[in-house]
């Protein structure tokens, strides 16, 4: 396999972590800690890995209202992330933003988005801008099943397609928008062949394969640094939690569950890197250990992490009005 | 620095260029800027320079790259426009008409306006959106709205809707070197309107209203090509028998709003007409009476009157469309039902 040693442990460590902290996440959400909307990433670990595997700091990615998995994937700090997501003054966005706008420009990771297919135009931007200044940067969109209705999606391919923008778009399939499946939503079957028709090269991937992804990525990526414009991957995964945490998840029986946990891809992981005498068991457990401490430390520091001062809510934004009506904000910083 | 009389076009071409020469990082695209992108042919270069003709000849000096024609996408030029801005480029995106703006909101309200919030400060985007507004070209509904309002709304964006060239040119430079995106209101009425433009670097801070006209008796506040409006009336007032010596001030800016300009001349004439092209409700209009209601009640010595469209579309026929913009006319009169 032509996959270095750091970089075999790096995609384990990483879909452990992600894997983790949904893991932690759901736990705290069910304790009432988490405030808001949370869409836990837990069963998709191999795509975000897979793609990001791929990718440079100075690279940019789009997500999802599911974005936890591809913040990680990307290098966002885990500590301001679990700060963020409780809504703390420390977290990624200072509490400004939470689970579903998750993001670090400074990471080159645009943003989770509430909205379904906000990010394909944006790709496109940040393809324009590695474009227009002549650098190597790739800009990976990702969104679901879902997002593949959506006109945003259409013209952000056709966008990408007309200027040979260097965009990978991922679109990660996980069996329901929601609660609906593609097989009702998707008229056609099929969202890779959807891709096809706007010129590009296009294929559908087992997304519960780490070592398939990272290969489909790592040639749409060359493909769009050598400015041979942008590939379209459906990564066909599955998700463990429901939509959104307080899911009841009735759409689905535990049979279809069950058959896609037997396909686990960190268990899948373990098996072939193992098999193929890539890693121990050692460096594995060693990881395990690494990520459950790396978990807790930043559980403990959301937790011991301040509320924002309310102060702070006229902060980032340029806020017009009258200063009379507007008393109870007026200590505002300058 | 000489003036010369130039277009309300020809000046926010200028604008374009100068700021498009001095960083490289200024863009734009948009539907026919150029206007013929299938070809190379440099006679075919540059037909159109969008459809009315306000960026002709951009093309030939900074070239496709900078210059792009888009495909009928208006969310996707739209949302590239802010991608772009979150990573490192200062994007001019033109959107023909400001009734487009139904295509593409959620790229200007959910993603361009709240990002910078949303994501704790730490992006920013330099994005300006130029886009048509203004009756009177028989354009019907879809395509003359003047509906700058809507967008005063949101937090996170500003708005801009200047009168003159002047004017235009300097807060179009303005616009594209703030941080934020501004959505900068052209009016097609204006584009064949001349007046004294300053030559070379011309800036015009956003949020500074102007006194196009001073007087003791009455503040017209008014937008856009209705501070054309309001000036007749003024002058017809000041020719009538009755003397009446109006203020006009020109707001340019909408958000951010120049309460302390708008506030100084209400507190000197005691009177306030609003001239506004858009529809009433929940407008800029009713939002100038509500400053005049919340912050200066005292200094009033009459009823604030509006002077806007009918909270209608704009309607095509000639007899209606005429019908539906505000007049010096409406405007004298409101000006008289002040001084009941």
């Amino acid at each position: 396999m032509d996959i270095s040693h750091d970089k075999l442990l790096w995609m384990y460590k990483t879909m452990r972590s992600i894997r983790a902290f949904e893991d932690q996440l759901h736990t705290d959400f069910a304790a009432g800690k988490i405030p808001g909307f949370v869409h836990l990433y837990a069963g998709e670990e191999a795509v975000a890995t897979g793609v990001c595997a791929n990718l440079t700091d100075s690279d940019f990615i789009t997500s999802t209202h599911r974005g936890h998995g591809h913040c990680i994937a990307k290098g966002v700090d885990i500590n301001e992330m679990m700060a963020e997501i409780h809504g703390k003054a420390t977290g990624s966005c200072k509490g400004k933003g939470g689970s579903m706008h998750i993001a670090d420009v400074n990471k080159g990771m645009l943003g989770a988005n509430g909205i379904v297919g906000g990010g394909p135009p944006l790709a496109c931007g940040a393809g324009l801008t590695a474009k227009l200044k002549g650098t190597d940067q790739v800009t990976v969109c990702f969104f679901g099943d879902g997002a593949s209705n959506q006109g945003t999606t259409m013209e952000g391919l056709n966008l990408a397609g007309v200027w040979k923008l260097p965009v990978v778009f991922v679109c990660e399939n996980n069996g329901y928008a929601e609660t609906t499946s593609p097989q009702y939503s998707v008229s056609g079957q099929d969202i890779a062949a959807r891709a096809r028709g706007f010129g590009m090269p296009s294929a559908a991937v087992d997304g519960l394969d780490v070592f398939a992804i990272y290969e489909a990525i790592r040639e749409a990526v060359s493909r769009a640094r050598r400015g041979d414009g942008p590939t379209f991957i459906e990564a066909q995964t599955y998700r463990y939690y429901g939509h959104f945490e307080g899911d009841t998840i009735k759409y689905r029986d535990k049979d279809e569950e069950e058959q896609y946990r037997s396909r686990d891809c960190l268990q899948r992981f373990r098996g072939v890197v193992l098999e193929q005498e890539l890693l121990t068991q050692a460096e594995l457990d060693a990881i395990d250990a690494e990520v459950k401490k790396t978990i807790a430390e930043a559980v403990a520091f959301a937790d011991s992490s301040p509320m924002p001062d309310t102060k702070d809510i006229l902060a980032d934004v340029y806020v017009s009005f009258p200063e009379k009506e507007m008393w109870p904000f007026q200590a505002v910083p300058a | 620095m000489t003036e010369r009389m130039i277009s309300y076009r020809e000046a926010i071409n200028e604008a374009l260029r100068l700021e498009m020469a001095r960083d490289e990082t200024v863009i734009l695209m948009g539907e026919d800027v150029t206007g013929a992108p299938h070809s190379d042919e440099p006679n075919h270069l540059d037909a159109w320079g969008g459809v009315l003709g306000v960026t002709k000849g951009l093309v030939q000096e900074f070239g496709r790259d900078r210059i792009r024609d888009t495909p009928i996408t208006e969310s996707g030029f739209m949302g590239a426009g802010v991608g772009a801005a979150a990573t490192g480029l200062r994007p001019v995106v033109e959107l023909m008409f400001i009734g487009f703006m139904g295509v593409c909101l959620d790229q200007v309200v959910n993603q361009a306006a709240k990002m910078r919030y949303m994501f704790g400060g730490k992006a920013k985007i330099p994005l300006t959106v130029r886009t048509m507004i203004g009756a009177g070209f028989r354009a019907a509904a879809q395509h003359s709205d003047s509906i700058y309002s809507t967008f005063v709304h949101f937090p996170g964006l500003k708005v801009v809707a200047p009168a003159t060239p002047a004017d235009a040119k300097g807060l179009l430079a303005a616009a594209i070197r703030d941080d934020d995106p501004v959505i900068f209101c052209e009016n097609k009425i204006l584009y064949d309107t001349k007046g004294p433009v300053p030559e070379g670097e011309y800036v015009i801070p956003l949020g500074k209203a102007d006194i196009k006209r001073e007087g003791t008796d009455v503040t017209i506040v008014a937008i856009s090509n209705m501070v054309n409006v309001a000036l007749k009336a003024a002058e017809q007032m000041a020719r009538n028998g009755d003397a009446i010596s109006a203020e006009v001030v020109d707001l340019r800016s909408l958000s951010p709003l120049d309460e302390e300009t708008v506030l100084a001349s209400i507190k000197k004439t005691g009177r306030l007409v609003v001239v506004d092209e858009d529809n009433p409700r929940c407008s800029v209009a009713t939002d100038i009476a509500a400053l005049a209601a919340t912050q200066a009640i005292e200094y009033l010595s009459g009823p604030v009157r509006l002077v806007t469209a009918p909270h209608t579309p704009v309607p095509f026929s000639p007899a209606l469309e005429d019908f539906y913009v505000p007049t010096p006319a409406r405007v004298v009169n409101a000006v008289r039902e002040t001084m009941i």
